[in-house]
């Protein structure tokens, strides 16, 4: 996750604090792992090198909470040719439960076993999800979806494996 | 699990000729849970819930309704207990086409007896939840398949039912209105205290669950219940 680009577009609407960016960013990205304090203040001082970010005004007094930080038309640039390039798909050719799989079939282990304990680890967390769902507005449904989709993904796959479990053993211990 | 289940199938066993659709099958659904009924095609999950429903009768093995059992019934009792007691949401073609949408609705209330005004009435309040107002008149071939499995929900709930039987509810549906369809289904189970007895081999539509039982070769294994008791 780029905290700097996110800055920068969070900075469109206004000038801010540090304090306020990381609050807004907590609240609509953080998802239960919030920002700290030396990362924001961290991002927010390379910014303000790039050019990207300039000081809006400071305040008289101590502390970083002086600083009230505003977006350049750099910055404005920076954000836009960053939400306009594709970011580059994940792999997922390093997989742990594929590892188990195969492993578990290498050792005559029961790798039928092994996907039914998954599935029901998976099905809790999605369960909880969807319940989450029901209480949040709608930004937080989509990342809930986000997690959701890519755990029923997990789950398809495990599926196919368990259908293919008989012929898949035979290959790998051949 | 304390108590007596509301719903409980014990050892059952059921062949199509030589095809064993259940062998030695198992469940147990208590009042106002939802339980997901999942696994792969063809291994008995739409057999399971029809011998649960009293649809389809086994070979052999036990399916007792709040304790009475279900193959000891006559076809007229057994028919008044689908009729009183459970609702259905399948994946389609379950809604009377010549009826409209409303008069759908309408149906098992008018099966119970309940007069025309009343029936209608009650099956107004319905379409209003679930957003469908404008779907009322309509025919079931005039509406989407979203609106049509709404529509189907709001039947299967109409006569507050103990248990709702749904086999693959949103199995013909994208993703925005399988989840609109889960959401009203699941949402309206807990305002009645209705049990919902889901199939599915969706692992969203399972989400709404708060437990899965998983068929295999026509055999039930509760995968989580067995993970707690070996801690
Ligand atoms: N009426 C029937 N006559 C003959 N065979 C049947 C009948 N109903 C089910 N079967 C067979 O029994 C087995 C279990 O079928 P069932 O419909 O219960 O599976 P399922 O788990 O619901 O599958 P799916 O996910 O594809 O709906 C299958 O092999 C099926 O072909
Ligand atoms: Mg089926």
């Amino acid at each position: 996750m780029s905290i700097g680009q996110t800055f920068l577009g969070l900075l469109e609407s206004g000038p801010r604090h540090g304090y306020d960016l990381k609050k807004t960013y907590d609240d609509r990205f953080g998802h239960a792992r919030p920002l700290h304090y030396g990362q924001v203040y961290a991002t927010l001082s390379r910014l303000l090198k790039d050019g990207l970010v300039e000081l809006d005004g400071v305040e008289p007094g101590e502390g970083p909470e002086r600083k009230r930080y505003a977006v350049t038309s750099a910055g404005v640039s920076d954000v836009e040719s960053w939400l306009a390039s594709a970011e580059k798909p994940e792999p997922y050719l390093q997989n742990t439960l594929y590892t188990k799989v195969i492993l578990a079939l290498l050792t005559g282990r029961s790798a039928a076993d092994l996907l039914d304990v998954q599935r029901a680890e998976h099905l809790r967390l999605m369960r909880e999800l969807t319940r989450r769902k029901a209480g949040g507005d709608l930004a937080d449904n989509l990342i809930c979806d986000h997690a959701l989709f890519h755990l029923d993904a997990d789950l398809r796959w495990l599926e196919l494996t368990a259908a293919r479990l008989d012929d898949l053993g035979r290959q790998v211990r051949a | 699990m304390t108590g007596q289940p509301l719903l409980e199938a014990d050892g059952l066993h059921k062949a199509f000729g030589p095809t064993k659709a259940l062998d030695g099958a198992s469940i147990a659904i208590r009042a106002g849970e939802i339980v997901a009924i999942m696994g792969p095609s063809g291994s008995g999950k739409s057999t399971l819930l029809h011998c649960l429903a009293g649809i389809v009768r086994p070979d052999s093995g036990h399916v007792r309704y709040q304790g009475a059992e279900i193959s000891a019934m006559t076809d007229g009792e057994r028919s008044a207990l689908r009729r009183t007691q459970f609702g259905f949401v399948f994946q389609f073609g379950q809604l009377v086409p010549e009826l409209t949408c409303l008069e759908n609705i309408a149906l098992p209330l008018r099966m119970e007896g309940v007069r025309r005004r009343e029936a209608e009435a009650r099956a107004a309040e319905w379409l209003d939840r679930l957003d469908l107002a404008d779907v009322g008149r309509k025919r079931p071939g005039e509406v989407s398949g979203g609106q049509g499995q709404r529509v189907a929900v709001a039947r299967a709930l109409v006569t507050r039912p103990r248990a709702v039987f749904a086999d693959e509810p949103t199995g013909a549906l994208d993703s925005l209105n399988g989840e609109r369809v889960m959401r009203l289904l699941t949402e309206a189970a807990r305002e009645t205290g209705a049990a919902v007895v889901l199939v599915t081999h969706e692992a969203r539509v399972a989400g709404y669950s708060d437990r899965e039982i998983v068929v295999r070769d026509g055999r039930t294994r509760d995968i989580a219940r067995e993970m707690e008791e070996a801690l």
